[in-house]
């Protein structure tokens, strides 16, 4: 009994040294989204093509889809715009949220660049963004046919990224 | 020289407009003022990790600030602002963390450490004063004292 006594600050030692250790290689930058397993937030928003459109949360329902939150003003949707257009060409169902931006400048780039998005949602203020607790574009929700958000990924979507985690999700989605 | 030193002091009087992000927000009175200030302060900016959105220029964090302006000028109290961003943001944004199972070890590890080490000081205290107070203890006893002294005594042993 005393010698288990004696070794337990080496256990609690230990314990805390392991709990630290796996702390270094956690990313920070990675918050897990409140709102995995909710529906995606009420919203009725113009579309970015025709102002006289107006689209909400129930014309998401029906397929499973990406919901890519992009403006012209990131410089890293740029990069992560032609992988987009490339799995659309493969028949995944994207949706794009245009987060606070110039409309004008949204349709010349969709013009220039190719437009990979079923719906494009006008989110000109960032209300929706808001809601769906957007920091930062490109961000990107899985969303299966129910409209529920399951997943949310925070940065750019290259082939790497794709290929390792968001392929099978969706996937997953697809087979429900 | 003169107007390098005005040069100078005008720099310096600047620089002290770069420590907080600054708006201009009209308030009702002093305690919405205060409020405003309180929850800015509790709350971090989603996107820049270390710092509240009082102090934070991000774009996101300009955001929130007005929400929370909007909110005020609502009338909700701050527990319902506090909640609808962390219904947005989750739990990430309080710099004052909920107790919760997720948080327990959080909030109550350090008194359980506590515990544990005063356990063990009164523990060792314990032990030493039963060592002291036993028959163990450093005083000689009779006979101890009688042979130590034969064995001082005896110069050619």
């Amino acid at each position: 009994m005393k010698r288990v006594l004696l070794l337990l600050p080496l256990v609690i030692f230990l314990g805390i040294a392991v709990f630290l250790y796996r702390g270094l290689f956690l990313d920070p930058s990675e918050l897990p989204s409140a709102l995995i397993g909710k529906p995606v937030p009420q919203f009725s928003l113009p579309s970015v093509e025709d102002e006289q459109r107006l689209i909400s949360e129930a014309d998401l329902k029906g397929k499973p889809a990406l919901v890519n939150v992009w403006a012209t003003w990131c410089v890293a949707c740029k990069v992560e715009h032609p992988v987009l257009n490339a799995l659309a060409a493969q028949g995944v169902n994207i949706h794009g949220v245009n987060y606070k931006d110039d409309n004008a400048a949204a349709q010349k780039w969709l013009r220039e660049f190719h437009d990979p998005y079923q719906l494009n949602i006008r989110d000109e203020h960032g209300s929706l963004g808001l809601d769906l607790g957007v920091y930062g574009a490109p961000e990107t929700f899985l969303i299966d046919k129910h409209g529920v958000i399951r997943h949310k990924f925070v940065g750019v979507i290259d082939e790497r990224v794709w290929r390792e985690k968001l392929a099978v999700l969706y996937q997953e989605l697809v087979d429900e | 020289m003169n107007r390098f030193l005005c040069a100078l002091l005008f720099g310096l009087t600047l620089s002290t407009a770069v420590f907080a992000a600054i708006d201009t927000y009209e308030f009702r009175d002093e305690t919405e003022r205060q409020r405003y200030r309180t929850l800015t302060e509790e709350l971090r900016c989603p996107k820049c990790q270390n710092q509240n959105i009082a102090d934070s220029n991000s774009p996101i964090a300009m955001d929130l600030r007005q929400e929370i302006f909007r909110m005020l000028e609502e009338q909700k109290s701050d527990d319902q602002i506090v909640d609808y961003l962390v219904a947005r943001y989750g739990d990430f944004v309080r710099y004052k963390p909920p107790v919760n199972t997720k948080t327990l070890v959080l909030w109550y590890g350090p008194f359980v450490l506590l515990a544990i080490g005063f356990g063990t000081v009164a523990m060792i205290l314990l032990r030493r004063r039963r060592r002291v107070d036993g028959p163990t203890s450093n005083t000689l006893s009779e006979a101890e004292r009688e042979r130590l002294a034969t064995l001082l005594d005896n110069k050619d042993p």
